[in-house]
């Protein structure tokens, strides 16, 4: 298993967000986690990744065979978690290739090899920048800088490809997008897809589950995950909404 | 979750000074205090001509006269210059007919610095001028430099050997009377470095000067004298660091630029001295004055400073353009942590038509220190069309440090073109994480996004140490939260 979620709890600043999530990712899945606004969807992301101020309350969570919440940020993203974010960040004056790859060398050096030889990294990139569809004028560009909404977040899913992590969790990285730019992302990550990593895709609506088809998809509601299927099940709340799910709360897992 | 910026912040302020040492080894000094014994004592010792014992004397007589400056947004300490030593040089003797000659102490020295004196070892196309406390203890390169009839020498050197043009240049752009330090400066200066390139010459290296503070309770009062004759090019670069001592030392140098007609002169400042320790204990105190005069039309003058040693920086590389069609330009990041301050800023005089002038600057601040601009752009009624462009960034690392700016604009002529821009940012929790979140730990995440912010700047180095700025920007912040 990679990924097994265990009755996670967590708050931010005293207030309880997570209410005891149970999750089980393998490899080669895709699951989606649906839900209204806050319903802590995002939460469970920045929990996962180890964002500053999310404080764990209880539960537990392993990662590959290891305690994810032991690990410091960085060593999370090392050990093979990615996080395609909903808001990309701007770094002004750091070229994204300089970023990329700083990172990929920090993961490297992260697993005890040595740092990609130039050639070899070019290759990579030209290789990668192809399959995502990513403008190789942006990969000279300072980080996110100036980007349009649409190219920040093609520029995550480039990253994404660039690291080949094992799990990735896609952070309603349909928001903001046109029916192009989603086309174009989803292409991306489904042919990243494999039967060695997963993803986790946290999204408000259906329509791009249309494009990267689930394998599971989640409803969280209240901090918890209410109800768990199939990809019809996302369907069935497209066509309903979400206040069905609303009354009778049940604890479900896959 | 612990709070990830303090712990950083925590951690970079118990970073420690890396050039800490002291080099045990016999010096000279002159006992302390400062009068006109002084003068005569340091003059005999360099063997001096009289006008130049005339000139220091002259300038003593004007430091007692000027008033101690007030307009400074830090409080200024108070400095007793009967206290201190105007005089250090190695016992072996002040000069050195070559480096065999030299202790092997101070060459170990300057290797511990990462300045290889050897020529066998040295940066591939670099001169070195190594100065340490008053003396300047090695030149290379000088052989190879003589066949294109540049002089890069000490000033002592030059004093002795060169006279007529050390006479007829010295004190032209910073007179002895220019403001309190650099009165003291040419009182008291004990050496320093000097650069002729003749008409024509592209100057075919880096020139170089590391400056080294070593004995206690001395001052250092370096000066250098740069001559671009016309239509020659040199880039010059200034490195300088300092043991960790309780007490705060003086240094006050000058350096005055003369480019000739269609002349370049690309100055360039790595400033590591001490910075004291993080309560403000010790550190230097780096007063500085250094101005260039673009003489002739065409003419450019190019300073590029890094700063980020000295616990009270305080200087103002200025340009003054008096040739038409001259350019002047300033970058510089400045870096303030602990309680460093650093006042600094530019001047740029237009006083041609058609003179154009560059500055920006990148200002950084964490932990309590204190960073301010202050800049200059003044033209004159005859110069026509002067355009000027100043851009002014601020950085702030944490919450209890200061970024201050203080822009002047005098135009009194009213073809002139002068554009201000200025931006204040932080280093956010979320571009951390950002960058934690693709595998980068918090220090190197802060040193990328430093780095990323200064390029601009950096980029301005000559490439050899471009590469040290970035690493010695990366080392000076490591643990701060940006």
């Amino acid at each position: 298993m990679l990924l097994d979620i265990k009755n996670l709890q967590a708050s931010v600043e005293n207030k309880q967000i997570l209410k005891g999530i149970n999750l089980q990712v393998n490899p080669g899945e895709v699951h989606a986690i649906m839900g209204p606004n806050g319903s802590g969807k995002s939460s469970l992301a920045s929990v996962l990744t180890g964002r500053q101020n999310y404080e764990v309350t209880g539960g537990e969570v392993s990662f590959d065979g290891r305690d994810l919440l032991d690990m410091s940020p960085e060593d999370r993203a090392r050990e093979g978690l990615f996080l395609a974010f909903q808001y990309p960040i701007e770094i002004p004056g750091v070229s994204n290739i300089n970023f990329l790859r700083t990172a990929l060398n920090e993961i490297r050096a992260y697993h005890n090899e040595p740092p990609i030889e130039a050639k070899e990294f070019l290759k990579l990139t030209r290789e990668k920048q192809k399959l995502v569809e990513f403008d190789a004028k942006l990969t000279n560009r300072s980080l996110n800088e100036g980007f349009s909404g649409g190219e920040k977040k093609r520029n995550e899913i480039f990253q994404l490809a660039m690291l080949n992590p094992k799990l990735s969790i896609l952070d309603e990285t349909d928001s903001g997008l046109d029916i192009d730019a989603l086309r174009i992302v989803s292409n991306g990550v489904n042919k990243l897809r494999s039967d060695k990593n997963a993803f986790i895709v946290i999204t408000h609506y259906q329509r791009l589950l249309e494009y990267i088809v689930p394998d599971f998809v989640h409803v969280l509601y209240d901090g918890k995950i209410v109800k768990s299927g199939t990809k019809e099940l996302a369907l069935e709340l497209e066509e309903k909404g979400y206040d069905w799910i609303k009354e009778p709360v049940t604890t479900a897992s896959v | 979750m612990p709070n990830k910026s303090d712990d950083i912040l925590e951690e970079y302020s118990n970073k420690e000074y890396e050039f800490g040492f002291v080099t045990d080894i016999e010096m000279e000094v002159a006992p302390k205090g400062l009068s006109e014994e002084t003068i005569h004592f340091i003059s005999a010792k360099k063997g001096e001509p009289q006008w130049l014992l005339d000139w220091r004397l002259k300038a003593y007589q004007s430091f007692l006269k000027q008033p101690e400056p007030h307009w400074q947004n830090f409080e200024l300490p108070k400095v007793d210059f009967q206290d201190i030593s105007y005089y250090a040089a190695p016992k072996s003797g002040a000069k050195y007919k070559s480096l065999d000659e030299v202790d092997p102490e101070l060459i170990a020295t300057f290797e511990k610095l990462g300045i290889p004196l050897s020529e066998q070892k040295i940066l591939a196309g670099v001169a070195v001028d190594a100065v340490f406390d008053s003396v300047s203890v090695a030149t290379t390169y000088k052989e190879t430099l003589k066949e294109h009839g540049i002089i890069f020498c000490s000033i002592s050197e030059a004093v002795k050997e060169h006279s007529e043009l050390v006479q007829k240049y010295l004190g032209t752009v910073v007179p002895h009377s220019d403001n309190l330090y650099a009165a003291l400066n040419a009182a008291v200066f004990s050496d320093g470095s000097f650069v002729y390139i003749p008409k024509g010459v592209r100057c075919p290296m880096e020139l170089s000067t590391y400056f080294r503070i070593n004995t206690e309770n001395t001052g250092q009062f370096e000066r250098t004298l740069i001559i671009a004759d016309e239509g020659s090019y040199v880039s010059y670069l200034e490195g300088c660091t300092a043991p960790k001592r309780d007490e705060n030392q003086l240094h006050a140098a000058v350096v005055e630029l003369i480019a000739m007609e269609n002349a370049e002169i690309k100055y360039s400042t790595v400033q590591n001295w001490y910075p004291g320790d993080k309560e403000g204990n010790g550190g230097i105190y780096n007063f500085v004055t250094k101005r260039g005069v673009c003489r002739g039309a065409h003419a450019k003058i190019s300073w590029t400073q890094v700063e980020t040693g000295s616990a009270i920086t305080w200087k103002y590389p200025s340009v003054i353009l008096q040739g038409d069609y001259s350019t002047g330009e300033f970058y510089s990041v400045a870096v303030t942590k602990n309680k460093q301050i650093a006042d600094t800023g530019t001047k740029m005089f237009h006083i041609g038509k058609g003179t154009k002038s560059r500055i920006i600057s990148k200002g950084i601040s964490a932990g309590e220190g204190q960073n301010s601009y202050r800049g200059l752009v003044q033209v004159s009624a005859k110069a026509e069309n002067a355009r000027n462009f100043t851009q002014c960034d601020s950085l702030l690392i944490g919450d209890r440090c200061g970024a201050h700016t203080f822009p002047y604009i005098e135009s009194k002529n009213s073809s002139a073109t002068i554009e201000h821009e200025a931006t204040t940012s932080k280093i956010g929790e979320d571009q951390i994480f950002y960058l934690n979140q693709r595998g980068i730990d918090t220090e190197k995440a802060v040193a990328l996004i430093v780095n990323g912010y200064a390029k601009e700047v950096l980029n301005q180095l000559p490439m050899e140490f471009a590469v040290e700025a970035q690493k010695l920007l990366s080392i000076s912040l490591e643990g701060s939260v940006g």
